[in-house]
């Protein structure tokens, strides 16, 4: 009798309902949860709201638990004797026994009917002891330490650390400020030895020159002799750093971190459209670091991307528009206001027919400005609308061979295949002087399209919107001053189709614009419309949802901060397919 | 809530005038002007009297001498005895600062210098005196007992300009301090 009651009973055990899809039963802090099988106990311990304090364990990397700050207390039911049944309670879960020594989060994964207890005596204990261990050789150079303020030891000594040290013997010394790179500063007192940069070098980088040379306490992290870290995947390991060891040069005492202000947005240096948090204190950036999305760019980004964001507040920043009053070599040129600049110049360019009228624009604009640069050509009532290419070489992780961040939104909005087709009848045009006026908008024609000053000096009407000074403004009658990536609102396609968000972290300087409010008013001029329709970059983003049919449904609050998929294309980001080559190995976690 | 009433005090015809309490407050004022005339004010010697009341003579006769201890002043910045400058411009008074007086651009110490191992310090470090509130939580957080509130208090200028006060104005008021914690000594 008993039996049978016991066989339909078990089918509706928690194991078995688990089991049935793929997960295994944890109690974390005396809750049940479900897990997927293979995950590890500190994942699991995430998932489920706690969080474990840890240095070298990075979801993205493997885990050597080498650190031991995550120990945790874990409890299995006791293994029943030959022919005994297990015993259940009501809820049919095993009673837990548990274990009296600690175990690491980092690397064990997590099994059916374990438990986990993340406090506790015992717990308290060991992330007290290993605190300790840890600060025994710390300099405590936090006062000239960049990474003051999002460094773990200093998070996790106020949560878990004595206040004062024990420790009364000498401090071991390591070598300090150590160039071991052209972007990378490593100072070896500071250093807990996780091992996270020599791990991302190995794993994700491909470009394993870090290593631990010397043994015990005067374990030391240094650079093969031969070598140097200079991979374009560097600065990763400084972000990665959960200490200051390993710091950026380029951020290098600029300011402390408690200063900035972070701001999600996008890079705009390729195709691949890597997701960024822009660090600004006032009106100036002072870092970039990348933001995790796993369908984008993972945790990681390249230093050169990285980097390019020192032009923003350089002395070749546009920041009144100008008109030139005189001259061609040297060209003279005045400051002038706004509202004259645009009705002087789209009355001089009614002046030419449409035919001899071309624009320029540039893949580096947002959808919003490239859906009214498409409404200017229609106001002008010309058909010549060409972006400029950017091709270079790609490498093996982020960087896409489509330097131009936003090819395949420009594709979309002017619903087009090849969106960079007229460039070079363009060019021939304004050769031959079949093109009068042209419109170049965020682009420099001389260094980036193969065009000659000698070309662009017979035009009638050249206006430009750029952010820096350049060669074409030289040939220019308008230089409009335009916002940079970090100034301005609105949404790009990444090359794998994925719709993400432009944010702003700065002030416009001076009287530069917003792209899409120079090309509302030039076609307002253009048309002597008066009544301003759009006031909002989400007025823009309304009627491109409207028109495109991609983008249908959506508004810019809707794309969020990770993106939204809007087209399927077949290209795919390197990097994500090794990580999730790795993460179908089982080798990671994230 | 609970109300309570109050009792207005009863006046009598005396009081209700007030005529008694101005002659009152006459006489009393009068004492103290002859007292202040024959020098004999209370508290005219402990306080420094000029000779007429408790009053001193700014700016001929000046307070200083009996500042106390405790007297915030201006703040400044400080060297020791090795002649370091001791401010690593950890921008942390910067931050602590309620009317944000202060501005820090930090700056890295040239290798041939012979405080190297320093690594950081302040490039410029700019107090604008206009702002400052004298609270000392600037002395009171900083890590490596650079800046102190010192007794100055005749901070005075035609400009705006000439109330901010650099690094260089503020390392000449501060000078040399002895005595404090070296912490970058040898063993660093």
């Amino acid at each position: 009798m008993s039996d049978t009651i016991s066989a339909t009973a078990e089918l509706n055990l928690p194991k078995d309902l688990a089991a049935a899809k793929g997960m295994v039963n944890v109690e974390i802090d005396g809750i049940w949860h479900q897990f997927p099988k293979g995950t590890r106990m500190i994942e699991a311990c995430r998932q489920a709201g706690t969080f474990v304090p840890h240095y070298c364990y990075h979801p993205k990397l493997s885990s050597p638990g080498n650190c031991r700050m995550c120990l945790v207390q874990m409890g299995m039911p006791p293994r029943p004797a030959p022919g005994q049944e297990p015993q259940r309670d009501d809820t049919g879960y095993e009673p837990i026994g548990w274990i009296p020594r600690p175990v690491i989060a980092c690397a064990n994964t997590i099994s059916e009917n374990m438990g986990i207890r993340t406090s506790g005596e015992v717990v308290e204990k060991c992330r007290e002891g290993v605190m300790e261990f840890l600060l025994i050789n710390h300099p405590l150079d936090c006062p000239i330490c960049d990474q003051a303020g999002e460094c773990l030891l200093q998070e996790n000594s106020v949560e878990h650390g004595r206040g004062v040290s024990r420790f009364v013997d000498m401090k071991v010394k390591k070598p300090k400020n150590v160039d071991i790179g052209p972007r990378i500063r490593l100072d070896d007192e500071r250093c807990i030895l996780c091992s996270r940069c020599i791990r991302f070098m190995d794993e994700v980088a491909g470009d394993p020159v870090l290593g631990f040379t010397q043994r015990g306490t005067h374990t030391t992290l240094t650079v093969h002799p031969d070598r140097l870290l200079d991979s374009n995947y560097s600065l990763n390991t400084a972000d990665l750093c959960p200490v200051g060891a390993l710091t950026s040069n380029d951020f290098r005492f600029q300011m402390r971190v408690w200063f900035l202000k972070e701001t999600p947005t996008i890079d705009v240096n390729c195709g691949s459209g890597t997701n960024i948090t822009v660090w600004a204190r006032g009106n100036k950036i002072h870092r970039i670091t990348p933001r995790r999305n796993d369908e984008v760019n993972s945790c990681w980004m390249p230093d050169s991307h990285r980097l390019n964001f020192h032009y923003i507040d350089s002395d070749a920043r546009l920041t009144e528009p100008l008109a030139r009053s005189g001259g061609v070599s040297p060209a003279v040129f005045s400051p002038i206001p706004w509202p004259e600049t645009l009705k002087t110049a789209a009355a001089k360019l009614k002046t030419i027919a449409p035919e001899n009228i071309a624009i320029i624009a540039s893949a580096r604009m947002t959808n919003e400005e490239l859906f009214l640069t498409r409404s200017l050509a229609a106001a002008l009532g010309t058909g010549s609308l060409s972006l400029v290419p950017r091709f270079a070489e790609a490498d093996a992780l982020l960087v896409a061979a489509d330097r131009n961040p936003n090819t395949l939104g420009a594709k979309l909005i002017l619903e087009t295949e090849d969106p960079f087709a007229t460039l070079d009848s363009i060019r021939e045009g304004v050769r031959s002087g079949a093109i009068k006026a042209l419109i170049v908008l965020g682009e420099d024609l001389i260094t980036d399209a193969g065009f000659l000053f000698a070309d662009l000096a017979n035009l009638d009407f050249l206006l430009q919107s750029h952010i820096l000074a350049n060669p074409t403004a030289l040939a220019a009658h308008w230089v409009l001053p335009a916002a940079a990536f970090a100034e301005k609102r609105g949404s790009m396609v990444n090359l794998s189709g994925r719709l993400q968000r432009l944010n702003r972290a700065v002030e416009l300087p001076g009287q530069a614009r917003d792209d899409w409010e120079i090309l509302r008013d030039l076609t307002l001029a253009v048309t002597e419309e008066t009544n301003v329709a759009r006031h909002h970059i989400e007025d823009v983003f309304k009627s491109i949802a409207e028109a495109i049919p991609a983008f249908t449904g959506l508004t810019l609050s809707k794309i969020g901060h990770h993106g939204t998929q809007i087209a399927a294309t077949d290209y795919q980001i390197p990097l994500l397919a090794n990580e999730r080559a790795r993460k179908a190995a089982g080798l990671i976690n994230g | 809530m609970a109300v309570i009433k109050l009792q207005r005090p009863k006046l009598n015809f005396g009081e209700k005038i007030y005529f008694g309490a101005l002659i009152k407050g006459f006489f009393l004022t009068m004492t103290h002007a002859v007292k202040s005339l024959r020098g004999k004010s209370a508290g005219a010697d402990s306080l420094a009297s000029s000779g007429l009341g408790v009053t001193m003579q700014f700016p001929e006769q000046r307070w200083d001498e009996h500042l106390p201890e405790y007297y915030r002043g201006a703040p400044t910045l400080v060297t020791d005895e090795q002649g370091r400058e001791r401010c690593v411009s950890c921008q942390l008074c910067e931050f602590i600062c309620p009317p944000k007086a202060i501005k820090i651009t930090p700056g890295e110490i040239p290798s041939d210098d012979p405080w190297a191992k320093v690594e950081k310090r302040p490039k410029e470090f700019d107090i604008d005196m206009i702002r400052c509130i004298y609270c000392g939580m600037c002395e009171e957080v900083c890590p490596e007992q650079a800046i102190f509130l010192r007794k100055d208090y005749l901070i005075t200028g035609l400009k705006r300009a000439d109330m901010v006060h650099d690094k260089d104005k503020l390392y000449q008021i501060g000078g040399v301090r002895t005595g404090l914690v070296n912490k970058w000594n040898e063993l660093k």
